[in-house]
């Protein structure tokens, strides 16, 4: 397996890469620019680079008032402070208007680790979901940030990206094709449809492994951009395996899991049980411990897919 | 200023103020007191100040102007209809279902509007960044927004103060309607934010005051700010909230509320239309 990467670096190279490219590209961050990685960017090209300090903010209505003066502007910060804190002002000053502000949110979910519950946004996902217009990738690795990063700059309107802090493996070559809104089927099955978003795709991808021990056959597919959902997908998932497990580091509650039963219960009515948090905080310790304390690993959501398949008719 | 300018100014904010009165009428809803506080400001902005095209709103070159108090935005509208950005008799569309005219400035729908507005203290930060983008591309685009007392007491006025003072945005302008009333009353006692010259001088500002209802003291402090080549400024605008409308001046009942029909011949009496 390749060396693994975590998407926020790759968030950081793809911005300086594209910087060069794109005049007008502008990045701001709240003083966590050595975090969310923003730093390589700003050692790139310095003047195009502002520090907002902590104040989020003002750094996310600064952003849109330069989208407004010709500037594709990146505001970064991590998760819990981009979508968390600053909710009203992107509901309000990007999402109402539709301007076009990249919000560039890291260190999502639990696997932030030791510094826990305080800064391991588990709800932005369910937060932008809420807002008209706002369109939410959550890359599952380092190839697909990058592209999901140059198709931002490319989409004129509000985009929410979501990076984790955590190094995950990368699982897409430099033939993938990445378009907002158009999930991937990573691997193929008949009994259940496992649909994964971010660090879960490859959880769920191990899943497979041990329900294939088992004899079972499991689906797996990569659901990046959250909002607008690929119904398509999802739907030909359902009927096809008649059972869906979905899996996210986020709360159950708003996020993939909901998307996907909103989704199902209106056009094609599916057992779906989801892989998440459920409804609880998180806490300090290492990533990965944390992924098994939650129950996001693969073993879990191997219990889970069981589960699933039970309640078929 | 020269009389007859200044003479034709008064007639142009006598109008814009009929025409807020209208609005507020029409929708028997929305925001007087603070529209009737700014409306001399409004006529000299879009009358004298601002670099503008009411018939190409989205020039790239115009300069911008955010009404970061969006409630007052009867203000506004009657100032772009009488700048001719849209048709007058509009403005009795104002808050209603059917019109481009919402509660709260839309940027999307109302020609004229640079930023959506509303949620207090947001415009000021994007005033920041357009001007921000602008010293970025050395152009000679001015920012203008103007903020409401009360709403100095969004904590966000104040990191975008922080911000404006530390990139040293010398092509913005604030304007603080200081009319000293906000909806539970004098903001000295709801929540004091003054004193204003201290705060911003420390925040690294320019600090100009002026008289918000004679046009000589407005001119001389738009052009004090344009002379300040190293700061942001701001100018504490000394207003009397509900202006030209007597039941209505300093009276905080006025905030945002509607004129029934006798109170509506009140006021047009009091604007000289009766």
């Amino acid at each position: 397996m390749a060396d693994k990467i975590a998407t926020r670096e790759a968030y950081g190279k793809a911005l300086a890469e594209f910087g060069a490219i794109y005049d007008n590209l502008v990045v701001l961050d709240a003083d966590l620019a050595a975090a969310t990685k923003t730093g390589t960017f700003k050692k790139a090209f310095p003047d195009r680079f502002f520090d907002c300090g902590i104040a989020e903010n003002n750094m996310i209505c600064v952003a849109t008032g330069m989208s407004l003066c010709g500037k594709i502007p990146f505001a970064s910060s991590f998760a819990m402070f981009a979508a968390g804190r600053s909710f009203e002002q992107i509901r309000n000053s990007i999402g109402y208007p539709h301007n076009n502000v990249k919000i560039g949110a890291t260190h999502a979910g639990i696997t932030v680790g030791e510094d826990g519950a305080t800064h391991q946004c588990c709800e932005d996902i369910a937060l932008m979901r809420t807002i008209p217009g706002m369109v939410i990738i959550n890359p599952a690795d380092a190839a697909e940030a990058r592209l999901a990063v140059k198709a931002a700059i490319e989409y004129k309107g509000p985009v929410y990206l979501r990076f984790g802090r955590m190094a995950v493996p990368v699982l897409f070559d430099d033939s993938y094709e990445f378009r907002i809104g158009k999930g991937v089927k990573m691997a193929d099955g008949t009994d259940v449809s496992l649909i994964a978003t971010g660090i879960e795709v490859e959880q769920a991808l191990a899943a497979r492994e041990l329900l294939a021990a088992e004899g079972i056959s499991a689906s797996v597919v990569n659901i990046s951009t959250i909002k607008p959902l690929d119904e398509e997908l999802v739907v030909a998932e359902a009927e096809k395996c008649g059972a869906v497990v979905t899996c996210e580091e986020h709360t159950v509650i708003g996020g993939l899991g909901a998307a996907v039963c909103e989704c199902l219960s209106e056009k094609r009515p599916t057992p779906v049980l989801r892989v998440g948090i459920n409804d609880e905080f998180g806490r300090s310790g290492p990533a990965k411990e944390l992924v098994s304390y939650y129950h996001l690993d693969a073993a879990s959501i191997a219990e889970k897919a069981k589960a699933a398949i039970a309640l078929k008719k | 200023m020269d009389t007859k300018r200044k003479t034709e100014l008064q007639e142009i904010a006598r109008q814009i103020r009929v025409g807020i009165i209208d609005a507020v009428y029409s929708a028997k809803s929305g925001h007087p007191g603070g529209s009737l506080s700014i409306a001399d400001v409004l006529t000299y902005l879009y009358f004298e100040e601002l670099n503008i095209d009411p018939k190409n709103p989205d020039w790239e070159g115009r300069d911008r102007l955010v009404l970061s108090k969006g409630h007052c935005a009867p203000g506004l509208y009657s100032a772009l209809a009488h700048r001719g950005y849209f048709p007058v008799e509009d403005l009795k569309t104002f808050r209603k279902t059917s019109s481009y005219l919402q509660g709260h400035p839309d940027m999307k729908h109302t020609p004229g509007v640079d930023m959506t507005s509303g949620s207090l203290g947001q415009g000021a930060s994007t005033s920041c960044g357009m001007a921000l983008a602008n010293k970025l591309d050395k152009t000679s685009v001015r920012v203008y927004a103007i903020l409401g007392d009360g709403e100095t007491e969004e904590g966000q006025v104040w990191e975008a103060a922080m911000f404006a003072g530390h990139y040293k945005l010398s092509n913005l302008c604030w304007l603080v309607d200081f009319n000293g009333l906000q909806i539970d009353g004098p903001i000295a006692e709801v929540m004091n934010p003054t004193p204003y010259p201290e705060k911003f001088s420390a925040f690294g500002w320019n600090v100009i005051e002026c008289d918000a209802h004679d046009f000589d003291s407005i001119e001389a402090a738009y052009k004090a700010a344009r002379a300040c080549t190293d700061k942001p400024s701001v100018i504490i605008s000394h207003s009397v909230k509900g202006k030209g409308v007597s039941y209505m001046e300093n009276n905080v009942s006025w905030h945002g509320a509607a004129p029934n029909d006798e109170q509506y011949e009140q006021a047009m009496k009091d604007l000289g239309e009766r």
